[in-house]
Order: C-alpha cells, then sequence, then structure tokens
C-alpha cells in the first residue's frame, strides 16, 4: 500500500509538484500520466527516495519512508534511461546487483525470457539501446518485489520484446504487485493499466479507472480522452 | 770575521761533541721530565720511556728534543700550561698530554710555544686541552702528524686545536683537530702553508685566517664543522684541492671570505654545505675549476664584491647557484657548467649557445624576506623562476654565464 | 559499503586509467632510479612531482570519475542501500584505487633498486604516505565540486581551479603577504599559513624529512622545532586527517540533500 500524502517539490524556482496525494491501496497496474514534464518522473524518483520532496509524506506499508532505506527492497525500478557501469559485462552487472541485494532473484529466466544470453559475456558499452532495456527490464524483474516502477519500459523496445514485457507486467499483476508505470504508449495503458493517475499543473487532475475517465471527459478512446483533459 | 767564523764552528762542533741522550723513565736514574729539562743542556735528547709523567708549566729554555717512545703521557694536573717552549730549535714528538688546565683568563695551552724559531711539534697527541698547540710571535716552525681533540659543546668554554698567532713560515700538516672550537686558528700569520690536515666536528670554523697574508692551504679536509673554513681580512691566500664536506646546520658555511683582497680558490670540492661559499665584501678573487655539489646554496654574495672571476667550476645539484642581495654585479661568471642549463649546443664546441642567468628570482626573494624560504621547491617557485628567466626584472642583468658548458669539468 | 567500495574499486581497476596512472608511476620510478641509481637521490627528486601531481591525478580523476559512473550511482541509490554508504563506498573506491597505483607504481622500481637496504627507506614510506593523504584530500575535494554542480564543464572548471588554488595561487599569496609585511615577525604565520594548505604542508613535511631543514634557516629552525617532534608530526597527522574528513563530512551531507 502506497499513500502519498501533500507531496510539494521545487527545483530552484520551478515548482514540479505542488501538492500531491494519491493512495493506492490494491495490487493492479497503475499508469500515470502527465504532459511531458509534469513532474511523473520526479514523482516516481522521490517514491524511490532519490529525489526529497521538500514538503509532505510517503507511506509504504503504513511506514513513513522518509529518510529510510530499506524499503527500497520492495521496490523494483526501471529507469527512464538505461544507464549503466560502461566498463561492467551483462553478467557481471546482474551478479554485482544481486551480491548487493544478498538475493538470487530470478535472473537466469528472464535472460532466457528476453534472448540476452548471447549478450552475457558483452560489455554494456557495446549493446544497443533497445538490448540495454532488455538488461534495464532484467534488472527490475528480478527480484521479488511488492512494488515495481516502470518509468517508459517500451523505449527501443523491438515487438517481441515488447510482447514479452506485456506478458511479464500481466504476470506480476496476478502475483498481486502494484506496478507503477509511465509512458507515452496509450494503447499500452488501454491494454494493461486498471487506473490512471493524471498528473497536471503539479498536481494530481484525476485518479481512476479508464471507464470513469472516458466518462468524465465524454471521449471514446484514450488518447483523445488526455487530449481533452490537457486543453482543459 | 774568520776570526768569529772559526770560533763558531768550533763552538758548534763542542756543542755537537757534547749532545747528549738522557733516558727518562720511573726505573731510570732521572724519572721526571723536570728533572731531565733541568739537568740537560743546549742540543741534549730527552728519550721518555712509556708512564705516565706528571708535568705541568714545564718551560723550556734550552733548543731540546723530547722524544715520548710509544705511550708517554705527560699529565697537566689541570694546572695551566703543560709545556712552554720558550726558545728556538725544540722539538717535541710522540707525546700524548692530558689535563691541561683550563681558565677563562688565560689562554692555557697544552703546547705553548712564544718567541720560538725553528720548532718542530710531530706525532703528537692532545686530549682535550683548553688549547691544543699554541704558537706566538714564532717563525719557521712545522706542526706535523698531531691530533689535538676536545669535548667541546660550547663556542665560549673552549680554545682552538693549533691556534698561531703573529708568526710566519709555519708549516702545518697532516694533522687531525676535532670537537675544538677552532680547528686550526692563524691570527697575523704569513707565509705559511697549511697541507693535509683533517679538521671536523669543530664547533666554529675548520680553519680560520685572521689578518693574515700570503698563505697557502692546499689538500685539506672539512667536514661537519660550524663552517669549514672562514678567511677574513688577508690578502693573497691560496686555496687549492680542498674538500669542504657536509658542514650543514642553519648558519653553516663551507667557505666564509670576509674583506679578502686576492686570492685564489681552485680546484676545491663543495659537497653538501648549507652554503658552499659565503663572500661579503672581497675583492680579485678567482674561483677556478671548483666543483659545487648538492649545497643549499652554492655561492652567495653579500656586500660590495668586486671583480671576482668564477669560471670553470661545476654547479650540480644546488637549492641556489648563485645568490645576491642586489642588483648590482661587478663579478663574472663566464664558462661555468651549470647543471640546471637547459640551453642547446648547435655547433657543438662544448659551449652553450643561450646565456645562463644563474641567480633565480626566488634567491633574490629569499634574500629580502627569509621566511620565504619556507616555498622552497613548490610549483609556485618554479614557475616564479622560470618567467624571471624568460625575462629578468628583479636579479642582476649582467649577471649572465654567455659561455655555459655542456658537460660537467670532473 | 564494502561491496559499493569493492565494484567502484574494481570498476576503476579494469579502466585503462588507472593503468595508464599506475605505469606512469611506475616509469617515472625506473627513469628516475636509471638517472640516478642513489635511491636517496631519486627519493628527493620525487617529492617535486608527488606533492605536485598527486593533487591534480586526485582532483582530476576525481571529478571525471563522478560524472562519468552517475549511472552507476543512480541504479545503486534505487537499490536499498544508504545514500552516505554508496558515497562512502565510491570515494573510498576511488581514492584506494588511485593511492595504490601510486604506491605499486613507485614501490616496484624503488624496490627493485634496494630501497628497504638504503637509508631513505623512511623517507621515502613518508612521501608515499604524503602522496596517499594527498590523493584522499582532493579526490574529496573535487567529490564535493562534482556534487554540487550538475554541469560537467562548470564542475570540471572549478576542479582544475580549486587545484590551482592550492598548488600554485596559495603559495603566491602566502609569498606576497610574506614580503609586503616583511617587517614584522612572520614565522608564527609562515607557520600557521602552511597548515591551511594541505600541498604546503606535505610539502614541509618532506623537505624537513630530508634534512633541507637546515637551509630553512631561522623560520625552518621553528618549523623543525613544531614538526621535529613527534608532537609536531602528530599534529600534521592529524590536520591532514581533518583535510580528509572536513570535505567527507561535507561530501555525506550533500548527498544526504542532493535529488538525483
Amino acid at each position: 500500500m502506497i499513500e502519498v500524502s501533500n507531496i510539494q517539490k521545487k527545483f530552484g524556482k520551478l515548482e514540479v509538484l505542488k501538492d500531491i496525494n494519491f493512495t493506492i491501496d490494491r495490487p493492479g497496474v497503475f499508469a500515470v500520466l502527465g504532459h511531458n514534464g509534469s513532474g511523473k518522473t520526479t514523482m516516481l524518483k522521490i517514491l524511490l527516495g532519490m529525489v526529497l520532496p521538500n514538503q509532505g509524506q510517503i507511506k509504504i506499508d503504513g511506514k513513513d519512508i522518509g529518510g529510510t532505506w530499506a524499503y527500497r527492497k520492495q521496490i523494483a525500478y526501471l529507469p527512464q534511461i538505461a544507464r549503466f557501469p560502461e566498463n561492467l559485462t551483462v553478467k557481471e552487472l546482474i551478479k554485482m546487483i544481486q551480491d548487493i541485494r544478498n538475493e538470487k532473484g530470478k535472473a537466469d529466466q528472464l535472460v532466457c525470457q528476453f534472448g540476452l544470453n548471447k549478450f552475457l559475456d558483452k560489455k554494456l558499452s557495446e549493446l544497443s539501446g533497445g538490448t540495454r532495456q532488455k538488461v534495464n527490464i532484467v534488472l527490475a524483474f528480478m527480484f521479488d518485489s511488492s512494488i515495481c516502477i516502470l518509468d517508459e519500459p517500451t523505449a527501443g523496445l523491438d515487438p517481441v520484446a515488447l510482447i514479452e514485457l506485456k506478458r511479464l507486467i500481466e504476470s506480476e499483476k496476478r502475483n498481486g504487485k502494484i506496478i507503477l508505470i509511465t509512458t507515452h504508449i496509450m494503447s499500452l495503458v488501454e491494454e494493461l493499466a486498471e487506473e490512471i493517475i493524471f498528473l497536471l499543473d503539479g498536481k494530481i487532475h484525476f485518479q481512476g479507472s479508464l471507464d470513469q475517465l472516458g466518462k468524465e471527459t465524454e471521449e471514446d478512446d484514450l488518447e483523445h480522452a488526455i487530449a481533452a483533459m490537457l486543453v482543459a | 770575521m774568520r776570526f768569529t767564523l772559526s770560533i763558531l764552528t768550533i763552538l758548534l762542533l763542542f756543542g755537537v761533541a757534547q749532545a747528549r741522550t738522557i733516558n727518562i723513565c720511573g726505573a731510570c736514574e732521572v724519572k721526571s721530565i723536570d728533572k731531565g729539562v733541568e739537568i740537560s743542556i743546549s742540543g741534549d735528547t730527552l728519550v721518555l720511556n712509556a708512564g705516565i709523567y706528571p708535568c705541568s708549566n714545564l718551560e723550556i729554555t734550552k733548543p731540546l728534543t723530547i722524544i715520548g717512545e710509544q705511550g708517554t703521557v705527560l699529565d697537566g694536573e689541570n694546572e695551566g700550561y703543560v709545556l712552554k717552549l720558550l726558545t728556538d730549535s725544540i722539538s717535541i714528538s710522540g707525546l700524548k698530554i692530558i689535563n691541561a688546565g683550563r681558565s677563562y683568563t688565560k689562554d692555557y695551552a697544552a703546547i705553548y710555544t712564544s718567541r720560538a724559531d725553528h720548532f718542530v711539534i710531530e706525532n703528537n697527541e692532545v686530549d682535550d686541552p683548553f688549547f691544543g698547540i699554541l704558537i706566538e710571535k714564532s717563525k719557521h716552525g712545522i706542526v706535523r702528524n698531531n691530533k689535538v681533540y676536545g669535548t667541546t659543546v660550547r663556542e665560549d668554554g673552549s680554545g682552538n686545536g693549533i691556534h698561531a698567532w703573529h708568526c710566519s713560515d709555519l708549516e702545518i700538516y697532516d694533522n687531525e683537530v676535532f670537537q675544538m672550537r677552532d680547528g686550526i686558528y692563524l691570527e697575523f700569520v704569513d707565509e705559511s702553508l697549511i697541507r693535509n690536515n683533517y679538521a671536523h666536528d669543530n664547533i666554529r670554523y675548520g680553519l680560520h685566517f685572521m689578518f693574515s697574508n700570503h698563505d697557502k692551504y692546499l689538500n685539506n679536509r672539512f667536514e661537519q664543522n660550524g663552517a669549514g673554513v672562514a678567511v677574513m681580512f688577508s690578502k693573497f691566500i691560496e686555496m687549492r684541492q680542498n674538500q669542504f664536506v657536509n658542514n650543514w646546520g642553519p648558519a653553516s658555511y663551507g667557505l666564509l671570505l670576509k674583506e679578502i683582497y686576492d686570492a685564489e680558490v681552485v680546484d676545491n670540492e663543495f659537497t653538501e654545505n648549507t652554503m658552499a661559499v659565503f663572500i661579503d665584501g672581497t675583492t680579485r678573487i678567482n674561483y677556478t675549476g671548483n666543483s659545487f655539489k648538492r649545497n643549499g646554496w652554492a655561492i652567495k654574495v653579500s656586500g660590495g664584491c668586486y671583480t671576482n672571476k668564477i669560471t670553470r667550476n661545476d654547479f650540480i645539484g644546488n637549492s641556489f647557484d648563485v645568490s645576491y642581495n642586489s642588483k648590482m654585479n661587478d663579478n663574472t661568471f663566464d664558462g661555468n657548467y651549470w647543471g640546471d642549463y637547459t640551453g642547446y649546443d648547435l655547433d657543438r664546441d662544448g659551449v652553450g649557445d643561450v646565456p645562463y642567468r644563474p641567480v633565480k628570482l626566488f634567491s633574490y626573494i629569499v634574500n629580502r624576506t627569509p621566511e620565504t624560504i619556507i616555498l622552497l621547491r613548490s610549483l609556485f617557485v618554479d614557475i616564479m623562476n622560470f618567467s624571471e628567466k624568460v625575462s629578468p626584472v628583479f636579479t642582476p642583468d649582467n649577471l649572465v654565464d654567455q659561455m655555459p658548458a655542456m658537460n660537467a669539468f670532473k | 559499503m564494502i561491496k559499493i567500495l569493492k565494484y567502484s574499486f574494481y570498476d576503476l581497476m579494469r579502466s585503462r586509467w588507472s593503468f595508464v596512472y599506475l605505469a606512469f608511476y611506475m616509469a617515472l620510478g625506473f627513469v628516475l632510479l636509471f638517472l640516478n641509481a642513489d635511491v636517496s637521490k631519486a627519493t628527493i627528486t620525487l617529492m617535486n612531482i608527488i606533492v605536485v601531481l598527486t593533487p591534480m591525478i586526485g582532483t582530476i580523476f576525481g571529478i571525471m570519475y563522478f560524472y562519468n559512473s552517475r549511472e552507476f550511482t543512480e541504479l545503486l541509490l534505487s537499490q536499498p542501500i544508504k545514500r552516505s554508504t554508496i558515497f562512502t563506498g565510491q570515494y573510498l573506491g576511488l581514492s584506494l584505487s588511485l593511492s595504490m597505483s601510486l604506491i605499486v607504481g613507485l614501490g616496484i622500481p624503488f624496490l627493485a633498486y634496494g630501497i628497504l637496504q638504503s637509508g631513505a627507506v623512511g623517507n621515502f614510506i613518508t612521501l608515499l604516505l604524503s602522496g596517499t593523504f594527498l590523493t584522499f584530500i582532493f579526490v574529496a575535494l573535487s567529490l564535493i565540486i562534482a556534487l554540487n554542480n550538475s554541469n560537467k564543464i562548470k564542475g570540471f572548471g572549478y576542479a582544475i581551479l580549486m587545484w590551482l588554488f592550492f598548488a600554485v595561487i596559495y603559495d603566491g599569496l602566502f609569498m606576497i603577504s610574506l614580503v609586503v609585511f616583511g617587517d614584522y615577525p612572520l614565522d608564527k604565520f609562515a607557520l600557521g599559513a602552511s597548515l591551511f594548505n594541505p600541498i604546503d604542508l606535505s610539502r614541509i613535511m618532506i623537505l624537513l624529512k630530508l634534512e633541507i631543514s637546515a637551509l630553512l634557516g631561522y623560520t625552518g629552525a621553528l618549523f623543525q622545532k613544531f614538526f621535529g617532534t613527534n608532537t609536531g608530526f602528530l599534529v600534521s597527522v592529524i590536520i591532514m586527517m581533518f583535510w580528509i574528513l572536513i570535505p567527507f563530512c561535507l561530501i555525506l551531507r550533500k548527498a544526504r540533500l542532493k535529488d538525483f
């Protein structure tokens, strides 16, 4: 369970998040949407403790996360841009994360699933963008975390990998996890998401299911609904 | 005239015929050196057998030869002088002298020589005297192969090892003097030769000239003294092939020259001295063929020094090669080898094509503000020296070696 | 923390640069000793190089490493690890690998030329110790700069300026103030001023060790009196420690408050 209350964040003079409140109290896929620069990534990073809010509180399973770090064991994070230590090989990177977490996870299975076997001994600097994203996915999903934060997970993926990713998300959902996802691909949202959290002007403009969104904006399809909301 | 000469010859022959050897020992007829001297006549030889003889303030007024055999010790019993040589042609050898007296008012010495010409003092050992060998107003004497040493820690509590005053034509060689105030001290001593001595660990100077002219010192070694050699108020001194080594301390010099004229400093070796040569008011001195290695300052110039010629010397690894305290320069520095020289020699004649400036800006600043020495070997100082080298502003602009040697001479 | 340290260290050891650095010192050591087989003389020559170079290398490597490993840092930040652990680990990893390049790079040639049998072994160790201290200090200072500037170019500029300040400008100001206020007794001031610059401090410590102290005259005597004793040596070591600890605390503070 995630409770976010009164989160505010400024970067210098720029007020990115004004007053964010939302609660996620059930498993499922939650799409965090908003236009470019609306603070989606900032919000997710605040959840991870990478960005520190100016104000507000976040509770995960009833515990305030401010200044703590152990809770990150429950969070899997897939960053927007897959950036890794360039000197390492894929295998070493996976091993390192396993070592740091003191957990084996299900890396082998995921490596297979995304066809990364032949890249295991390659250095990360030698990989293409899509392959790096696959590595990124493996790292994010290899541990059994109850919350998954996926920031633009589809960037650069080929269709096969995209299908695998969707399958993965579905299965995690079935395992009763909370999955927070940001994306610009609306079909993905329609396909996977149960609930939408819409950020606008640093606030939660809308939180609810796809159906509710449709009703509110009187638009049938999601893309138009979102566009309508942005215009309004 | 003829008559006088024949009288003299007869006298001389008579004397030689009369010369005896008196043996002195515990079991001999003559048991003490005092007695021996008393009963002897001019030209006698006194031979002391091994043993300890009390002896203090013993005045010798006849030309005698006193020889100590191995193991002969004269014990001064801490009372004033030990031996006083007060007439010509006395020869002293093979004695070990201990317990000479000390005084803050009188210059007590183990062997005191006054108004005595043609003396010979050799092969003696003097242990912890006030003055070791003190010679006054004497000429044509020889001091050789003696060993004089003290336990001095303070300048005012001790005298000099070999001290000569108002003398001329002395030869002082093969002696070793250590832990005294000055190793060898010469005041108003002319036409004398000091060679092959080893002066080390003396509190003040290894060798010290005052108001002495036309002297030579050669092949001596000066090590770990307060300063190696000080030559002051003297003229025509020749200094050759000496070694000045490791005279290292906050106020230490290898060679200190003050108010001297017309001297030659040739083929000496200066190694690891705080200041190899410190010159203050010197005129017409030639420095040739010396080597300056790893000294703090190789040549430090203070006060009016005129027409000194520094040529064919090696300057290697010194913190400062030449230091000046003014912008004036009347000395020449041509044709030396400078370890720091970075020029080139396109025509391969062994002479660098670019002149070298031996005075660094930093040495000028250190002269003005001694505290800045704390910045020695810092990057800032290197940069500063470099910029001064490129365009000199503070250092004497005529102080240049126009023909720096490409290779060391030695 | 040990794990982070291990990975940072490992990461650096694999990068070409630490080998270049190591090879540089090794070459330097062998060349110096080849030109002058006397280890104690070579130690003196080495002093100038170490006192200038280790801070520079520490600064440049420090700033480059922390900008280049931003990804690694971000990856770690999303893991269940304390922030202070991450930065301590990275800081120690980098400082240790640089120090090791220094110690191994110079140690091998000097060992080969028999430093252990010579009287200079104490001086050599002092030299390496100072180099290590300077590395730790300047890596920490550059890390502070890196944490405060997300703009790489700016950060790099500040870092170089910082090095320049300690290596050159500080001494320049120091000298000017000594010359300008030459009429006042300045040795205490000189002593104090040298404590506030780690480069000066280690340079003077080595100078005194190398028995050049006699050159320093009266001022030197004061310094000798201070640094020559065990207390003085201890004080200098403690000051060097502070030069590491204070920037290190600043790093942790900045790391705690920074958004990534």
